[in-house]
């Protein structure tokens, strides 16, 4: 029997293998288990179906926010065009569902492959791209796409949508939100699951070379441009991915909220929760789906309060105040993000009577 | 024939315009490497500014412009101390995220303030400003824009070239470090060159207020139209943008006119794309030598 491991007071780590390690203690891995436990056993009989309907949101945009992390804080490769992408995965699952009948457990899947291969098309422009200028490339990429969308009424449905059937697995009726929550969750933790082991391996290095010094990585022998490629390719895949399920959630779909504003959503949710951190990327879709809720709900009272006073519709445009201004404190107030914050919080509590 | 001709003058016209629009954004980044994405945002708050001087509180046309023009210049210097400043030295993509943070609160701001709908201004320029060539006319705001496009192409090129504080501008854009350890104020540049941006912002926003209204959706639109146009020309050239502006305008007004209309407001961006497979830096953008 192993010996259990808990804090050393300091790094001890003698191989790259122990560097490595997901779990520095076997705390950590106890504390993920619980976790697990919780989400799966509690959280779904706890909750009523609005509440249920808020975290299967938050799954959702998490899987994709943890796509967009390994894009942008793992290779560094900034992406205007994550809300399109997403975008094309909920068409892709869509149609598969309505016109060729495939089913669920095989429409989604391919609708994130179908995602990562318009995200490597889109990708292309990083072969000599690169900062603010790939940053408008992937821009124009957005825009493109949400034309496409619109425009290809034989495929897409133009401005009307899709309405997409009720989602079944293995003859399992998934409409209700508790068994949807399973899926989500899933799926969720399957991918996080990939994402951080993905980073340790041989692609995620070459990924984070990249994104340190692409022209060092290239002297060191790695090739920049297809790993440059396949790094937008799984970030598509991820936002494709959750792009169906997000489809198959809501049962239908319009080209309208897969707009620049949803990438600009993504892109805040990475940074509010911490560039480069898998863990950051979920507290940062958990923030941004929490705020979303919180401004709606706060208009909606002060609206139905206005009424009377005569100030109903004017107090709407201040949610877009109080977004813009929570992302602007916090990224100049904790420009690490909410990753960073819980770090600080584990630790104080790891050194508590010695902290220094 | 006349179609043609016509469809040539509004798209130049147009071009113009964005060349105008993206001349404060150009400022902007050639002095600070910042990719302004509250752009349009900035240039409504100048658009309403001046509506509020002239129209409401109704001052005189010129001490209305030249207390807009000063208003605009200060807030560019608060945004400046108080939002760029603590990011020196932070990820672009920090910084991008905030002037789009910035940009959700002025928007918010200005439809709380003033509400969705459509603005004018009084009449206030002289009709012997507009153009006519037989069947083809050019209004006065066009000849306007045209003036203040290449006025400010000449200032802001002497300005780059000749002036002390031009001079240090460039050369913060080029090396922080190095120019600071040859004793350039880095962050007065910074400071002033927000100032010049917004105010330039403010000038363009009047002048894209006259001609459609002023209307905060509008104007925020054009803000991220000005995106194609700058990434064309090259991102720290101002001849750039302007060449840039009428390539955008010239595309748009042509397949607006022969091909759709629906085609017409993303066929800058595919265009943009294949560009700049080719060209990387824009048609005129400073070619960064990158040294490991």
């Amino acid at each position: 029997m192993r010996k259990i491991q808990f804090h050393p007071c300091g790094s001890y780590k003698i191989s790259y293998h122990q560097d490595l390690n997901i779990f520095g203690t076997d705390f950590g891995r106890l504390w993920m288990v619980i976790g697990l436990v919780l989400l799966f056993g509690v959280v779904p009989f706890i909750s009523n179906a609005y509440l249920l309907y808020i975290i299967n949101n938050m799954g959702i945009y998490a899987i994709a926010a943890v796509g967009l992390n390994l894009l942008i804080g793992f290779t560094g490769q900034i992406s205007l065009g994550h809300g399109a992408f997403f975008g094309v995965g909920a068409y892709t699952g869509a149609i598969l569902a309505t016109k060729a009948g495939v089913p669920f457990f095989l429409a989604v899947p391919l609708a994130g492959v179908i995602s990562a291969a318009v995200g490597m098309l889109f990708g292309i422009p990083s072969a000599r791209l690169k900062h603010l200028y790939l940053c408008i490339a992937t821009l124009a990429g957005q825009f493109i796409i949400e034309y496409v969308l619109v425009q290809w009424e034989g495929l897409t449905g133009g401005a009307e949508g899709i309405v997409v059937p009720r989602a079944t697995l293995f003859g399992l009726n998934l409409g209700s939100d508790r068994a949807f929550f399973y899926v989500t969750f899933f799926c969720f933790v399957l991918m996080a699951w990939i994402a951080v082991n993905l980073i340790r391996t041989r692609i995620g290095r070459a990924f984070i070379a990249i994104r340190d010094n692409d022209r060092a990585a290239e002297g060191m022998g790695i090739p920049i441009f297809p790993y440059k490629l396949l790094s937008f390719a799984i970030s598509s895949f991820y936002a494709g991915f959750a792009g169906a399920l997000y489809a198959y959630y809501t049962m239908s779909i319009t080209p309208e909220p897969f707009n620049l504003w949803l990438s600009i959503e993504y892109i805040a949710m990475i940074i509010i929760g911490g560039l480069g951190s898998i863990p950051g990327s979920v507290f940062g879709a958990v923030f941004i789906v929490s705020l979303n809720e919180t401004l709606s709900h706060i208009t909606e009272y002060l609206m139905n309060v206005g009424t009377s006073t005569g100030i109903a519709i004017t107090i709407a445009p201040l949610r877009e105040f109080v977004y813009g201004l929570a992302i602007v404190l916090f990224i100049i107030f904790e420009p690490k993000g909410l990753a960073e914050v819980w770090r600080i919080i584990r630790s104080s509590f790891r050194l508590w009577p010695f902290s220094y | 024939m006349e179609f043609f001709l016509q469809l040539l003058v509004n798209g130049i016209s147009l071009g113009f315009l964005y060349a105008l629009s993206a001349l404060g954004f150009v400022m902007i980044f050639k002095s600070s490497s910042v990719l302004n994405f509250a752009h349009g945002e900035l240039m409504a708050i100048g658009a309403f500014l001046f509506l509020t001087l002239s129209a409401w509180a109704d001052l005189p046309i010129v001490l209305a412009f030249a207390l807009t023009l000063a208003g605009s210049f200060t807030l560019g210097f608060i945004l400046e101390k108080f939002f760029l400043r603590p990011l020196i030295g932070e990820a672009l993509i920090q910084v991008i995220m905030l002037t789009l943070g910035l940009a959700l609160m002025f928007r918010g701001l200005l439809l709380f303030i003033f509400g969705g709908d459509i603005h004018d201004y009084p009449d206030f320029l002289p009709e012997a400003l507009s153009m006519k060539w037989g069947a083809i006319q050019i209004p006065a705001v066009y000849v306007a824009a045209f003036i203040i496009g290449i006025l400010f192409l000449i200032l802001f090129g002497f300005f780059f070239k000749y002036s002390s504080q031009g001079i240090y501008m460039r050369s913060v854009a080029d090396n922080q470090p190095a120019a600071l350890s040859l004793g350039v104020h880095v962050r007065r540049v910074f400071a002033l060159s927000w100032a010049i941006a917004a105010l330039v912002c403010a000038l363009s926003g009047i002048v894209l207020g006259i001609i459609n209204g002023i209307n905060v959706h509008e104007l925020s639109s054009i803000g991220l139209k000005v995106f194609p146009v700058v990434i064309l020309g090259g991102l720290d050239s101002i001849g750039g943008a302007i060449l840039g502006g009428v390539i955008i305008g010239l595309l748009e007004t042509f397949t607006g006119g022969y091909i759709s209309t629906s085609l017409r407001e993303i066929i800058p961006y595919i265009v943009l794309i294949f560009i700049l497979m080719v060209k990387p830096y824009g048609l005129f953008g400073l070619v960064e030598i990158e040294r490991v």
